[in-house]
């Protein structure tokens, strides 16, 4: 482009003689893809470590191929029996059901058919082991008497049904179980018993309990914040490291920490004992309860609050309140109207950072939350690691994700997300 | 891993539930325990030595662990002698731990609602089964403390936030002996359990592990164990074995879970069981909790 440019026609051309306006989209094409290059490392890893398997893990959610693969023979015949009707499935089904299940056990994939059956109906799981183990003896039909002697629940129709119903690719019944709710056979969405129903009292509590803790960790942390912006740099420096001192403690050691302080025989109970405000019998219960988590998480996310606080803070000119106040407006006024709408970029960026925190918290309120003050990430922990209920775990977690998401864009219409400022 | 072709371990410590699971779905080695395992010094195969330990054709079992109470010796009103003392909260008041689960604490309150021992599982199966558990469980429910790690217990005992509680009976041994705490043991109504090895299917050093494997169960190294921690081991062979703690020199057989004495009354965890209804009655249970 550097080269003299000459007038042919109508188009500018450079020395070349190619048009200026390619030779330019070319070199601007080349910046591009060196900018590309720079930032493809960056991409592909977020690519791989974060968007691949989150979107992995909420597939997982809908995902039910497991029935159909295992036993791909019977549940093709259940497609043409009727459920509705009151009859067992006929002999060629059961035939197709050993074929199944004698070829599951060779490839050790049938208790896995079990387990999956078994979220949905108890005792599935021991019912295709067992099968799987008896199957081997079945040499010749007829295979509808020998499987209901290989086991009974053979025999009972909602076995059947439970099987048809589930030979889907996809399904909703893990959606359905994360809002306590279950589909019958027939279509029909029912809630779940009452004394079974639990997590939608989870999701309620954990959103609860983290507007409490945001609300609490914003009342904290504004005045440390206003403190540190207005203090000489030497003092509010040393203030800095007593808010970030406990950000670089483990957090184990920090939750244990309020055990050792909030409990019965904790050194809080000690003093107030000591100091004859309660007596010994009566020893308030601060931990083990919401009470517990609010005060343990309160503390962990304090830090998340007072940092965007004091970044935005301190870009506050100091005239702008001293320009109130000579005009004649009574301190408070000047803060409330002048200094207080400057930092509400920081209480913004401060209260999503601390509420999506809190809302997926996980260990503090597993230690200190007692019953009543454990999050529904509690639940999702235990479905991903301890009943190995993939699905269910998965459907809690995209539920979650979308009330975080619906959170965010209801921010952005009340505030703006582009008034946010984290530092 | 095995879902990935990619199998980093070599050998998995695991609680035989665990263990009968993943070998139900192919995930570890099947192995002969005769040929796999070292017979006894007098030449009893191994397979025999175990006996009903080998509860799947791919579990070696180590240890017979179980869960139990432990109690704080200077704070009880009256020292307790039965399981059925955790529900009695006018024998023992005060607060007790137990653990955030079913497993374990549903049989032990249908046993102090009166169900016969050999009947447990009729009735918790049954219809209602789970109602009247959980309804035994709520006469103490305000004033339970519910763990999920085994260390919070002997922590809980040991700051007497609690009289009693429940957990692995070699936490409550290292408390005592080691930390020199006033705490009891209560054996009643232990429930068994068994931990040990499996082999990953897919493992590249498979004749290292054997090797490994062979030398780790034999007889004479599971009765060292002992030495440590107060964990049965798993080989009948080794019982007489069992000698002295490796730092205290106190004599481990009167610790054993297994030791006669301790083990007038126990269960066996039914593994089928709960198998399939751990999800059912988890659930059952947390939505209990959370009233």
């Amino acid at each position: 482009m550097a080269g003299a440019t000459q007038q042919n026609g109508d188009v500018l051309v450079t020395a070349d003689g190619t048009p200026l306006r390619i030779s330019l989209a070319r070199a601007l094409r080349r910046q591009k893809i060196r900018a590309l290059f720079l930032v493809a490392p960056l991409f592909l890893f977020i690519v791989i470590t974060f968007f691949v398997p989150i979107v992995d893990m909420l597939f997982r959610s809908v995902e039910n191929s497991i029935v159909s693969e295992v036993l791909p023979k019977s549940t093709k015949l259940l497609v043409e029996w009727d459920a509705n009707g009151n009859a067992l499935p006929p002999e060629a089904v059961f035939a197709a059901m050993v074929e199944d299940i004698r070829e599951g056990r060779k490839n050790r994939t049938i208790t896995r058919v079990g387990q999956r059956l078994n979220y949905e109906t108890p005792g599935m799981s021991s019912l295709f082991r067992s099968s799987g183990r008896k199957v081997k003896r079945i040499k010749s039909g007829p295979y509808k008497s020998a499987l209901l002697k290989a086991n009974k629940k053979w025999g009972d129709i909602e076995t059947w049904k439970l099987i048809k119903q589930f030979s889907t690719n996809y399904t909703s019944g893990y959606f359905l179980a994360a809002v306590d709710a279950k589909k019958k056979p027939d279509g029909e969405i029912v809630r779940v018993d009452e004394d079974a129903r639990i997590y939608i009292e989870l999701f309620k509590r954990t959103l609860k309990l983290s507007i409490i803790i945001t609300m609490m960790t914003l009342i904290l942390g504004f005045p440390i914040a206003y403190l540190m912006a207005i203090l000489p740099t030497r003092t509010s420096n040393l203030l800095l490291i007593f808010v970030l001192l406990p950000f670089w403690t483990s957090l184990l050691v920090r939750t244990t920490a309020w055990i050792a302080l909030l409990q019965q025989q904790g050194v809080i109970n000690e003093f107030l004992v000591f100091a004859g405000i309660v007596h010994t019998d009566s020893r308030p219960q601060m931990i083990h309860n919401q009470f517990g988590s609010i005060v343990a998480m309160t503390h962990i996310l304090l830090p998340f609050m007072v940092l965007p606080l004091f970044s935005v803070m301190k870009t506050i000119p100091k005239s702008y309140v001293r320009a109130a106040v000579s005009l004649g407006a009574h301190p408070w006024l000047a803060f409330w109207k002048v200094y207080f709408p400057n930092t509400v970029p920081g209480i913004g960026a401060g209260a999503i950072l601390v509420f999506i925190l809190a809302i997926g918290y996980y260990i503090t309120p597993e230690l200190v939350g007692g019953t009543e003050g454990t999050f529904i990430s509690n639940r999702i922990a235990y479905h991903i690691s301890g009943s190995l209920n993939w699905g269910l775990g998965a459907a809690l977690g995209v539920i979650l994700l979308g009330i975080v998401i619906a959170l965010y864009l209801l921010y952005d219409k009340i505030v703006g997300i582009d008034n946010m400022k984290l530092g | 891993m095995n879902e990935v072709g990619k199998v980093t371990w070599d050998l998995v410590d695991a609680v035989a539930s665990d263990a009968m699971r993943l070998c139900d779905e192919g995930l570890a080695l099947p192995i002969n325990a005769d040929k796999d395992l070292a017979p006894a010094p007098d030449g009893t195969p191994a397979s025999k030595d175990f006996g009903d330990l080998l509860v799947s054709e791919c579990f070696i079992p180590q240890i017979v662990y179980s869960t139990t109470f432990g109690y704080r010796t200077d704070k009880v009103k009256s020292k307790p002698t039965s399981v059925c003392d955790v529900f009695d909260l006018e024998k023992v008041p005060g607060k007790r731990s137990l653990e955030k689960k079913p497993i374990n604490n549903f049989e032990w309150a249908l046993l102090c609602d009166g169900v016969a021992p050999d009947k447990i599982y009729d009735v918790m199966g049954a219809k209602g089964g789970v109602e009247r558990a959980l309804k035994k469980l709520g006469t103490i429910k305000d004033q339970v403390i519910w763990w999920t790690k085994g260390a919070q217990t002997p922590q809980l005992l040991a700051d007497g936030e609690v009289v009693m509680g429940s957990t692995y009976n070699g936490r409550l041994f290292s408390v005592i002996e080691e930390e020199k705490q006033p705490i009891g043991m209560l054996w009643d109504w232990q429930v068994f359990d068994l931990d040990g090895w499996i082999i990953p299917k897919g493992t590249k050093n498979l004749d290292a592990v054997k090797k490994f494997v062979r030398f780790a169960t034999d007889t004479q190294r599971l009765a060292d164990q002992a030495k440590f921690i107060s964990y049965g081991p798993a080989r009948k062979s080794s019982a007489p074995m069992v000698g002295k703690h490796a730092k205290l020199g106190i004599d481990m057989k009167p610790h054993m879970p297994t030791d006669p004495k301790n083990a007038k009354n126990t269960l066996l965890f039914n593994y089928e069981f709960w198998a399939d209804h751990q999800d059912d009655f988890t659930e059952r249970f947390e939505a209990w909790l959370a009233k």
